[in-house]
């Protein structure tokens, strides 16, 4: 057991304990609040393990993006100081059941495909412009990889996306409904 | 490992006096461009000791935490308002060969993640106060920073692209004079939604006195509302500091790049701050509608034009 492997079973202690408090957690501002620290942890893991791109991106989007949005939500409907009571929803232990098959399968999935792989790590070179692209989680073998090999399923991904915000406007649009009643 | 020593505790003295320095040249330079003189008797010179001062008064002053707040939260706000700033001081390059702390290979995403993070303190802040004012405060903060994030990473994008990396010393070794009217349009919107981030005038409706107080900061006094006006004063340091290094070239000038880099960064990163409070000065406070349009009106599509420009312009080149 290496260093690296301590620190990473650390933050992933971490994730999952703020985690479990996300979930567990009286007031509902708090939750959001040890969802930050949740996926800081989770972007801590990425950096132990090579993938510095991701884990930025991670803060980026997750930590300074989706609470953000999480927490406008949540101020702009219900957010009292103190433990709310009500929180608890009937179907946790469905909830329960869903979140740990779906653990099952992902750890499977992931044992099965990458059981025994190595991380190819980059040597610790004098400055980052001229470090070899082949470094796992480097921001040009991640762009390769999305592009090239991937460029497929990327843009059908993005498609989906595309649906879902048109989506969204039409859902949120009343206007366009009372058009069609007229 | 004593470069990186003398290099961490040069970043922490950075991070100690430039937002001072910014401090007092925008009660200076407000006041002379308002027709006043400003600060005048602390340090007898020009009032040079008036933060030093104000600092030395904040420490004295009692610290109040209102008795319906979140106490643990609302103790903790000012340092995540704060932390966040000295973190991005730590990717900046000053100059070439290596005068940067910790030179990331993906250092412009780390800087724009760790700012997105600051803003979290004030949320933080306008929440946990239970004040409603506080409140419509922290709220205003969640909105700007949703509408402006968006223009800032694409220019930013933008420059990464045309550098083709996204190391900032990179991008700053990269850099050639002609970048300078070719990015120019998304250097303005980066400082325009930086400005924006950090709750500037214009961009000041978080705080707008008239209308909710002083917004997230209204429950806190003391120390900890310093933290926060330090937060904002350093917030600006990083501000110009990334569009210096993103968009002006950094550590080049006209002369003697190699032995006076950290001079020519230095001089442009106190220009820009210059702006930034020329800004205060000028501008009225825009409304929250105009604020929102301004963003997705303006500032998405012209950093969108931009990365189209750059993506054509970078394959022709190529």
């Amino acid at each position: 057991m290496t260093g690296r492997d301590v620190v990473f079973a650390l933050l992933g202690v971490v994730a999952v304990g703020a985690g479990l408090l996300v979930v567990t957690t009286r007031q509902l501002v708090h939750a959001a609040l040890w969802l930050v620290v949740s996926f800081g942890a989770l972007a801590g893991c990425y950096l132990v393990l090579t993938a510095e791109f991701v884990a930025w991106v991670q803060v980026l989007i997750y930590v300074g993006a989706v609470v953000v949005l999480l927490l406008f939500g949540i101020m702009l409907t219900r957010a009292p100081v103190g433990p709310s009571e009500n929180l608890d929803s009937g179907n946790r232990w469905a909830a329960l059941a869903v979140a740990l098959g779906t653990a099952a399968l992902l750890v499977t999935v992931l044992v099965m495909g990458f059981r025994g792989t190595k991380l190819n790590d980059a040597p610790q070179c004098p400055d980052a412009a001229s470090c070899p692209a082949q470094a796992n989680g480097s921001a040009e073998h991640l762009g390769e990889a999305v592009f090239r090999t991937w460029v497929l399923p990327f843009e059908v991904l993005s498609v989906l996306l595309l649906a879902a915000l048109v989506g969204a406007i039409v859902l949120s649009r009343t206007d366009l409904a009372s058009r069609k009643d007229r | 490992m004593l470069e990186v020593v003398v290099k961490l505790v040069l970043v922490a003295a950075a991070f100690a006096v430039l937002p001072l320095l910014v401090g007092q040249a925008e009660h200076k330079v407000m006041a002379h461009m308002q027709g006043r003189l400003g600060p005048m008797y602390a340090g007898a010179f020009h009032g040079w000791a008036q933060l030093v001062a104000d600092g030395v008064k904040f420490v004295q002053k009692e610290d109040v935490v209102p008795a319906a707040a979140d106490r643990r939260i609302f103790k903790l706000a000012p340092a995540v308002a704060l932390v966040p700033y000295l973190l991005v001081l730590l990717v900046v390059p000053v100059g070439p060969h290596g005068q940067v702390a910790l030179d990331l290979g993906p250092g412009v995403f780390f800087a724009l993640a760790v700012m997105g993070v600051g803003v979290i303190g004030a949320i933080m802040a306008g929440w946990a106060s239970a004040n409603k004012y506080s409140l419509l405060g922290g709220m205003r903060v969640a909105a700007q920073l949703m509408s402006y994030e968006l223009p800032m990473v694409f220019t930013a994008a933008s420059v990464a692209m045309a550098a083709g990396t996204l190391s900032l010393s990179g991008i700053v070794e990269q850099w050639r004079w002609y970048w300078l009217p070719w990015q120019l349009v998304g250097g303005v919107v980066f400082f325009v939604a930086g400005l924006a981030e950090l709750r500037r005038p214009p961009f000041d409706m978080p705080v707008a006195d008239s209308e909710i107080i002083f917004g997230p900061y209204t429950e806190y006094g003391g120390l900890r509302f310093a933290l926060f006006l330090l937060a904002e004063y350093a917030g600006i340091v990083v501000l110009c500091a990334l569009t210096t290094v993103l968009f002006l070239g950094g550590w080049k000038g006209p002369f003697l790049d190699g032995q006076l880099g950290w001079l020519w960064t230095l001089a442009k990163v106190f220009a820009l701050a210059f702006v930034v409070i020329w800004f205060r000065v000028s501008y009225p406070r825009l409304r929250e509608d105009q604020l929102q349009k301004l963003a997705w009106a303006w500032l998405v599509p012209l950093s969108l034009a931009q990365l189209a420009l750059t993506g054509v312009l970078t394959i022709a080149l190529a």
